[in-house]
């Protein structure tokens, strides 16, 4: 689109006329035609997902069915962090488990036991599905189900599927809460609960925790929990409030045990956040005065943060590779707030019903795309030089040699970016890699 | 089934990219499911390449499989041939596309492409990363290394009186640990002893490098684990002769020269006085290193790196080995002749679980392995320094900081020195336990503040109750319940046994167990602690 550097703080194109505030209702992306491509896809597998959610439920233990490639990759997703005593290890399937020489189930046994002795403090162990165990059609779910017996009630053992001919990334945490799904208690509430759906920083989930109860919504739960002995009770009465986009498999699940879904965009931004509050605020019939006592303040320090980075982002274009589907709610909140210039917003997979929201705040002009053909893609890129790409690791470095400034999208998983309090944040990820690029002399 | 806490390989394929991203104009295939891209980044961000590895994968999915997965690798192989135009291919496929038995090889060779394809067969789940690279490099030399001209023109050792010999540097690869600043300082050493290089291969080479390599006097191996296979195979078909000895080490340093000269026919005085040393002898030397004798070292690595480690340790550091161990089964025997030398059992596993086992079993003051014993070192409070890969981004280093050579020599001393307390220091703890900021909980002071991880190395008593982290988190290596222990440690002994520093301190204790129970003891006191002591010290 613009191949020179453009000076900071200079709107450019059609950014320029969207000012961070002005909200014009009649934009959106929601009829707009999405280009899906087939090709090489450079994104990762499900099993990725461990990296995250072995912190998240601090007593549940991820066990990868899989190669050796699985192993490696969760080492070597896992980066630094990988000095520390690990909850997540990988049975490796070997020539004798293929050649049918070894019963599959008695090795997983053994492995499992083996497993189960090392780290006694386990209370839920995840027996998660790879490609090599998924292509050779090995029951993960029965042999959950036949060790849950041997060893409970001390270790509860599920299953989901974390491969790459199934999941992408992020969708294997919608796996495996979908997994958990089926354990939570039944809710004998009679009033509406409120569910929160999808791994947060447990600073993010305290500061929702206390806007819901300012707001006066009481007795919020979180899914995942932060302990695997900590469930929240779910059922008729139950409205769940998505946090994160990619959970399309936990919505079908908990609709199924007869929990509804309160249809919002998601919580990146000052006014994403807004808005995904009210949508619980409305849903549980709460008085909209008290809803803006409970969230202007927050509201208004989230924009006063975002502030600063209007200068640095505003008019600036950007171009979403595929990664997390994460990219539409975050392509929003950048040019809505930040005035930034979506260029093609690229997911790996596109839920409509749950990016509806999203979709109709959209700016217009942006190129959707679902789905992948990396070569051609990075074409696109290059052709459209975008002030900033964001894309994954094997993308990042390569594209900075060619001069075009990234920013690697995995930190957007690694980092609390939702609620008010992290707006600033959120938008300082964007801004860094900028400003890195003016301070170097090098 | 094999439980993997940690994993010392990747799969062979990840191997395979090694040498194709280490090389120029050649292009992988890979049939892969979503997902194995993540390879690229160990190659864009711990190795930090400015480029995409030469790797097109076809990423299919659960769909792709009820169709034709075939007719997708021929696809992705005729897309990937138009967009990179590579002067040749390599086809193979991942451990997920091995069940599926796609035949990429028989694919390849249908697709008719107008330059030559190799294709790989890696089986996934026998075999693994450093198989695969050599056996991919094996297949490009066999297949690319053109006949070369007769013995008649080539004049072998008796070359040309104005030329100087040639040799070929084989081995170093994308993502080997130290590779890029091996091949520069041994590149430098040759040239001083006056031997010119040829062709290094597979990084950098191109495709007419690699048809020329049969033109060299001979071949230098620097990482047998990868080049190995197609080192003999150079010899059998061109009759060039290899180096087997690894220049790490000052030593080693001094017989790789003697080898090479022999191998390059030129007179082993000529260079000798010429030769460049490190530092290493001096510094080893000096008084200030005398505190470094008989510190206990358990080495773990790939056996060539672990085997020169070794050599070092003992003969250049004065350090006493007390365990030595490899992931490379390949190179198992090499491993136990060497262990048995130095009066050591031998480990070869690659079993995190087994490794870290035998290091607390082995109670060293300092480990030299891979990046999976600093977990292990980190979990024992031990000093550890790196020698071998797996290692993560900070062993891809800025600086010139070759293994190999004279200048790997001095690179191996202050890296090893580095992590353990310094003498002074070391003096001082002996002396006086009490101080509240210098104290054996304290790191090193040279390593800034903090506490080490563990407050004292496991005694034997607990090291079965390692596999419980729980158990071994605790600082009670008293805790009798070790099958090992029915020795009761009076309060005394035990409040001696605490004024020995935390180095040794878990030697002594196994030794005073050792003792007391071949006499038949069943307490220990301060006396069975000075006996055991005396016994040992003879």
């Amino acid at each position: 689109m613009n191949g020179a550097v453009i000076p900071r703080g200079t709107p450019i194109g059609k950014g320029a006329a969207v000012a961070a505030t002005a909200i014009s209702p009649s934009r959106g992306c929601s009829d707009l035609p999405v280009l899906r491509e087939r090709g090489q896809r450079e994104v990762f597998c499900g099993l990725t997902g461990i990296v995250w959610l072995h912190r998240k439920i601090q007593d549940a233990f991820f066990l990868v069915v899989g190669s050796r490639t699985c192993a490696h990759l969760i080492q070597s997703a896992a980066g630094v962090m990988i000095f520390a005593e690990p909850r997540f290890a990988t049975a490796v399937m070997e020539e004798r488990d293929l050649a049918g020489l070894a019963d599959a189930n008695e090795e997983l046994d053994k492995a499992v036991s083996r497993l189960i002795e090392r780290r006694p403090d386990i209370k839920m162990l995840f027996l998660v599905g790879s490609c090599p165990s998924e292509v050779i059609k090995l029951d993960l779910s029965r042999a959950a189900a036949r060790l849950s017996e041997r060893y409970s009630p001390d270790v509860r053992i599920l299953n989901y599927s974390g491969s790459g001919i199934e999941t992408t990334f992020t969708q294997g945490e919608d796996n495996c809460l979908a997994a958990l799904v089926p354990q939570l208690p039944v809710s004998k509430a009679e009033t509406p609960q409120l569910l929160v759906v999808g791994a947060l920083a447990d600073v993010v989930e305290d500061q929702f925790a206390r806007l819901f109860a300012a707001m006066g919504i009481d007795d919020v739960r979180f899914l995942p929990p932060r302990r695997a002995r900590d469930l929240p009770p779910v059922g008729p009465s139950t409205r769940y409030l998505l946090a994160q986009p990619f959970l399309g498999e936990t919505a079908r699940v908990l609709d199924e045990r007869g929990a509804r879904r309160i249809a919002a965009p998601f919580p990146l931004g000052a006014e994403g956040t807004t808005l995904w509050l009210k949508a619980a605020a409305e849903a549980f019939a709460i008085d909209p005065m008290r809803f803006r006592a409970a969230t202007a303040a927050a509201e208004a320090r989230a924009k006063r943060a975002l502030e600063p980075f209007l200068a640095e982002l505003s008019g600036r274009s950007i171009f979403f590779f595929p990664d997390s589907q994460l990219e539409i709610p975050l392509a929003r909140m950048l040019s809505r707030e930040l005035g930034m210039q979506p260029t093609e917003v690229g997911t790996p997979y596109l839920h409509r019903q749950h990016l509806a929201e999203e979709l109709a705040l959209l700016p217009e002009g942006a190129q959707l795309s679902e789905g992948q053909d990396v070569d051609r893609q990075l074409d696109r890129a290059r052709a459209a030089r975008p002030d900033i790409s964001v894309c994954g690791l094997g993308l990042a470095n390569p594209l900075e040699a060619e001069g075009l400034t990234t920013k690697w999208s995995i930190e957007l998983l690694f980092t609390p970016i939702q609620g008010y309090e992290q707006a600033g944040d959120l938008a300082a990820l964007f801004a860094r890699p900028l400003d890195r690029k003016t301070r170097l002399r090098v | 089934m094999q439980l993997t806490v940690w994993t010392y390989e990747g799969p062979p394929h990840i191997g395979a990219m090694r040498v194709a991203t280490a090389m120029e104009g050649v292009h992988y295939v890979l049939h892969a499911p979503q997902g194995d891209t993540y390879a690229d980044l160990l190659f864009t961000m711990i190795e930090r390449r400015d480029r995409r590895p030469p790797v097109t994968y076809t990423t299919f999915e659960a769909r792709d499989l009820g169709t034709d997965t075939a007719a997708l690798f021929q696809k992705t192989l005729k897309d990937a041939y138009e967009r990179f135009r590579p002067e040749a291919m390599l086809v193979g496929a991942s451990c997920t596309a091995e069940l599926i038995q796609d035949d990429p090889a028989g694919l390849a060779k249908a697709s008719n492409l107008p330059v030559p394809v190799i294709p790989l067969e890696l089986p996934s789940y026998q075999r693994k990363e450093n198989w695969g690279a050599a056996e991919t490099f094996y297949q490009v030399v066999r297949t690319l290394a053109a006949p070369q001209v007769s013995g008649s023109e080539k004049q072998g050792n008796g070359r040309a009186a104005a030329g100087r010999p040639t040799c070929n540097i084989l081995g170093p690869t994308a993502l080997g640990f130290r590779h890029r600043d091996d091949v520069a300082e041994i590149r430098k050493l040759l040239g001083e002893i006056g031997i010119d290089v040829a062709v290094v291969a597979p990084l950098g080479a191109s495709l007419a490098d690699i048809a020329r390599l049969g033109e060299a006097d001979f071949n230098v191996v620097l990482y047998p684990e990868i080049a190995g296979v197609a080192a003999k195979w150079l010899k059998r078909t061109f009759g060039q002769k290899f180096t087997t000895t690894v220049p790490i080490g000052h030593g080693a340093t001094r017989d790789f020269v003697a080898e090479v000269l022999q191998l390059a026919g030129l007179p082993e005085g000529e260079a000798a006085g010429s030769t460049p040393a490190s530092n290493l002898p001096w510094f080893s030397r000096s008084v200030d290193s005398n505190y470094l004798t008989g510190k206990r070292v358990f080495v773990f690595g790939d056996a060539p790196h672990a085997l020169a480690a070794a050599r070092v340790a003992t003969e250049e550091f004065g350090f006493t080995l007390c365990g030595l161990g490899t992931y490379s089964r390949e190179f198992a025997r090499d491993i136990r002749a060497a262990a048995e030398r130095y009066g050591v059992e031998p480990l070869i596993s690659d079993d995190y679980l087994d490794v870290e086992q035998a290091i607390a079993a082995a109670q060293p003051e300092l480990v030299l392995g891979t990046q999976m014993e600093r977990h292990i070192a980190k979990r024992l409070g031990v000093a550890c320094a790196v020698i071998s890969a797996p290692v993560h981004v900070q062993d891809y280093p800025a600086r010139y900081s070759p293994q190999m050579g004279f200048e790997g020599a001095n690179v191996l001393w202050d890296s090893w020195v580095h992590p353990l307390v310094m003498g002074l220091e070391e003096h001082l703890l002996g002396m006086f336990r009490d101080d509240f900021e210098f104290h054996d909980g304290a790191k090193p002071s040279h390593l800034g503040a903090g506490a080490r991880v563990a407050a004292e190395p496991l005694s034997a008593a607990t090291t079965s109750a390692i596999l419980a982290p729980g158990a071994s988190q605790g600082r009670e290596p008293t805790a009798p319940d070790g099958d090992l222990i029915s020795l009761d440690w009076l309060t005394e002994a035990e409040a001696e046994l605490k004024k020995i520093p935390f180095f040794v301190r878990g030697k002594a204790r196994r030794n005073t167990e050792k003792f007391a129970l071949e006499r038949g003891l069943s307490e220990i006191t301060v006396e069975t602690l000075y006996d055991a002591k005396a016994h040992y010290s003879r």
